[in-house]
């Protein structure tokens, strides 16, 4: 692909180096895949509760003009600030604005897939503000200086002693030490010390419900609620995508989303947040940043169902032995292959072909969205758009000549000749790829076509010549 | 009742064997069997690359070739529903909708358009069933582990009715074989990786044989085999149902 | 154009027809025994469920399992004479060397042993969270079996701050391994009364 960076499948090269790692990252996913059926399985309504909730999300996203402008309504009634941002640039400017407001340098901000989006960090760190993730994960990968690799397990890429070797260097823990039970235990008393201290919160928002003008955000790790209910501001920040209608809905996506997740009943707090505590701020930025782009395009307009469960990363093969770096965007695996190209359909041309198109994401998708039907949406529209490379245009232009006349075809080459050169080898230029691990297919002395001709005669009168 | 038996390009020009029994078994079964001789393939490998935009001919070629029976039967799961989701014609839609409509995978033409109940076929062996993707999630060939349902099986159905045969288990049901089309050569580690896998869990189970409806994710385990020098082959399920050991 | 002006004509301009909303979910699971799904569940994710007659019962749970602790607070008046007095209206950081909270649930639901719980039982929004453990009076007759059950009775209900929470704070951030106690209380009691 025409990225200056490397693309997915470079990525993914250098992460299959390491077999050993491979196998480990693919089990442990696996594991999250397993406990995600099991917990499905409990509920003999599964499958009409994700029905309900993506009718609910069509119906959303069909009125979400005035949903916003209902939630914008019923929140600033309750006291919350509401802040619009057209893109990440605004989003990041407006955070910044009120920080600035009150005099704050230094935050705490708890899993926020939209921040990460924005790469706000990065934009607050030039502004000389001193951002500190919360949640565990966040927290690791942080201090590892990387993005995080999965939206609900930032550092699922992580092996414990690697995390034990980071907490050495900047929390002081013992060398050598990787037990998860005690490095979780130096991680609360190194973030306690951060909740006590800073005097803002940034928090995601899983959902809000336009009805209420409440906002509901999940965490299992309590560090989004610990953040909010100290400091004196109170900054959330969500997609527009993310408006539920009523606060009934809630009954349905809670039920969905820790189980499609992590395989858990509900995350250990479901908090709605409706009014500020008195005495506190409480702002809440609506972000577009594309999703009205997006919701323009007929055919990828599902994809802003999403909940963020991060179920089909989970189960998707591929994703399990890439890692989500080789994704090279803030949401990685099959949801951010189909949503990353409406950002920037250059940067991620490379993205809806990293898929075998198999089907499982669509089938864990609490909102049922189509997600492989979208990846191969993307595929024609990438490819109409100029971003497929001249040599892969040329080599599909001969097959289909080659495959729309019979006679070129018949006359191609004996039984395999054709196929060795064309068919599906050849069309990347790369024809060494399925030797470098696999042998071809010994081309037989007949095809089947041959055969027929010399052996059907029985049947002479059922060959269409 | 006629049925045009379409064998997917790369089945005709490496797997002939797979053709040979899919065209016997129909015919053991009483179906008048026809074989367009122009026929060469149903487009995918363009499509699923992007080009979706150049299949015209190639469309045209298949609806000029199966149009006329009353049903389209065809070894391949993956060729089929590409067939089902996006054969589409700018002159011939009502001939296009119609092949749509009746076309089949084979082992769903056996269990629900001809409802076989037995088969005289032996194979004394322990064999490992492949759900291919394609067949399994898109033509709904089985249940799928993701979704709270009830188990079924097509494929299973007819192989229960081979003598002596031995299904063997295995962990992860319905997991990808990482064929995919150009996927196999543009993503080649990750494609090498998950087929490595597949077998293996196959091999670690006790299967000697490794069958599937799709010859393509059949291609791509035998080549990860055969570069291990294993002992374990694979086997179109055409050529199981047909099989006539003693 | 502003944000906000730019966003809703970018709304008009993309969005689809209009859709309508799903009829409530039909028969949801409704069990026989909730509170025995709702103790077992609280078994599974790593609380503790104990069922007592009243609070005499709940004050003797507390002298076994929780005797020593330096700084027990509750907002339930039946256990005013077995926890501190005077806690309440302070700033809110300074419950950081709480060591066990004892408060009251409205309901709790049996499919995944959340309790809902809104700032009126709470005093302040940080108690159950910056506690080191947590202990949670409810009724009996108060678990339900499943969430739509949980918000027909939360229904338009006004609170400022409101939460569902099942078990103790955890995390499985290194390795998948399940941890007690991330953030927030270490531990989990939920006291189900007669």
């Amino acid at each position: 692909m025409s990225t200056a960076t490397k693309d997915h499948a470079a990525l993914s090269d250098i992460f299959n180096a390491d077999e050993a790692r491979v196998n480990w990252h693919d089990d442990t996913l696996w594991f999250v895949r397993a406990k995600r059926d099991k917990a499905a399985h409990t509920l003999p309504e599964w499958e009409r509760l994700r029905d309900t909730a993506s009718q609910i999300k069509d119906n959303v996203l069909s009125n979400l003009h005035d949903y916003l402008l209902q939630f914008e309504s019923n929140a600033q009634h309750n006291g919350i600030t509401v802040h619009w941002a057209a893109d990440a640039a605004a989003h990041n400017r407006i955070v910044h604005e009120i920080l600035n407001d009150n005099g704050i340098r230094q935050l705490i901000k708890s899993k926020s897939m939209l921040t990460e989006e924005c790469h706000l960090n990065e934009y607050l760190k030039e502004q000389g503000v001193d951002v500190i993730d919360t949640d565990l994960g966040e927290r690791i990968v942080q201090l590892a200086e990387e993005p995080p690799s999965h939206i609900v397990l930032p550092c699922i890429h992580k092996k414990k002693e690697e995390i034990g070797t980071l907490f050495h260097e900047h929390l002081g823990t013992p060398e050598g030490m990787s037990d998860p039970v005690f490095l979780t235990a130096a991680a609360r008393l190194h973030l306690r010390e951060k909740f006590m201290t800073r005097r803002a919160a940034i928090t995601g928002v899983n959902f809000a419900v336009a009805e209420t003008g409440e906002f509901v955000v999940c965490t299992n790790e309590g560090n989004a609620d610990m953040g909010a209910h100290l400091a004196d501001v109170h900054i959330a920040c969500m997609g527009i995508e993310k408006i539920i209608p009523q606060r009934t809905h809630l009954s349905v996506f809670l039920r969905l989303l820790a189980r499609s997740a992590t395989g858990q009943p509900i995350t250990t707090y479901s908090s709605h947040f409706s009014k500020p505590r008195p005495g506190q701020q409480m702002h809440i930025i609506l972000v577009d940043n594309g999703r009205t782009t997006q919701l323009g395009r007929e055919d990828f307009r599902n994809s802003l169902k999403c909940i963020r469960c991060g179920a089909c990363m989970n189960t998707c093969p591929v994703y399990r032995r890439s890692g989500g770096h080789s994704y090279h965007t803030a949401i990685a695996g099959p949801i951010g292959s189909i949503l990353a190209p409406n950002l920037d359909m250059k940067k991620y041309a490379d993205l809806p072909f990293a898929s075998t198109l198999c089907g499982s994401c669509t089938n864990v998708c609490p909102v049922k969205i189509n997600i492989h039907e979208q990846l191969y949406k993307w595929r024609q529209v990438i490819v109409k758009e100029g971003y497929a490379s001249p040599a892969k245009t040329i080599a599909m232009k001969t097959m289909d000549f080659t495959l729309s006349h019979p006679a070129v075809y018949q006359k191609a080459g004996k039984a395999g000749r054709w196929f060795l050169k064309h068919i599906p080898f050849a069309v990347n230029n790369r024809m060494n790829a399925w030797y470098k691990q696999r042998d071809m297919p010994e081309p037989p002395k007949q095809s089947f076509r041959e055969w027929f001709k010399e052996n059907n005669t029985m049947q002479k009168n059922n060959s269409d010549e | 009742m006629t049925v045009g038996l379409f064998i997917p390009c790369y089945v005709d020009q490496f797997y002939p064997n797979a053709a040979i029994a899919t065209l016997k078994l129909l015919q053991r079964l009483n179906v008048d069997v026809h074989y367009p001789m122009n026929q060469t393939c149903c487009g995918q490998p363009m499509a699923n690359s992007g080009f979706e935009h150049l299949t015209a001919g190639c469309n045209n070629l298949f609806i000029d070739n199966f149009s006329q029976f009353d049903y389209v039967v065809s070894p391949s799961g993956s060729c089929v529903l590409h067939l089902k989701d996006h054969l589409h014609s700018a002159t011939e839609e009502t001939k296009a909708r119609g092949i749509r409509k009746k076309i089949y995978e084979l082992t769903e033409f056996l269990t629900d358009v001809l409802e076989v109940k037995s088969l005289t076929a032996r194979f004394p062996h322990k064999v490992g069933v492949h759900q291919s993707c394609h067949g399994q999630r898109g033509l709904k060939l089985a249940q799928m582990t993701e979704l709270v349902d009830q188990p079924f099986s097509k494929p299973l159905q007819l192989l229960n009715m081979v003598e002596d045969l031995e299904l063997v288990p295995l962990t992860r049901p319905d997991e990808c074989c990482g064929f995919g089309g150009t996927f196999c050569v543009i993503e080649e580690a990750v494609s090498v990786k998950m087929g490595k896998d597949r077998v293996a869990d196959h091999i670690s189970n006790g299967a000697q044989y490794i069958t599937a409806a799709d010859m393509s994710c059949l291609m791509h385990m035998e080549g990860i085999l055969k570069r291990q020098n294993s002992q374990v082959r694979v086997l179109h399920i055409a050529e199981i149902l047909n099989a006539q050991e003693q | 154009m502003s944000s906000r002006a730019e966003i809703l004509a970018s709304l008009k301009a993309n969005q689809p027809a209009t859709r309508a909303l799903p009829e409530d979910l039909e028969n949801p699971v409704i069990f026989e025994s909730p509170v025995s799904v709702f103790a077992t569940m609280l078994t599974n994710i790593g609380g503790s469920a104990v069922e007592v007659s009243g609070f005499e019962e709940i004050k003797t749970y507390l002298k076994e399992h929780f005797s020593g602790l330096p700084r027990i607070i509750s907002t339930l008046p039946e256990l005013s004479d077995v926890t501190e007095r005077d806690w309440i209206d302070h700033e809110p950081h300074s419950y950081e060397n709480v060591d066990l909270a004892i408060i009251a649930a409205h309901f709790g639901v049996a499919e995944n042993s959340a309790l809902w719980i809104t700032e009126s039982l709470m005093q302040q929004r940080v108690i159950p969270f910056i506690c080191q453990q947590l202990a949670v009076v409810v009724r009996k007759t108060d678990i339900l079996s499943n969430m739509h059950q949980a918000y027909t009775r939360i229904a338009d209900s006004s609170y400022g701050f409101g939460t569902f929470i099942a078990g103790p704070s955890k995390t499985a951030d290194i390795e998948q391994s399940l941890v007690l106690g991330a953030h927030g209380p270490k531990n989990m009691t939920v006291f189900l009364v007669d």
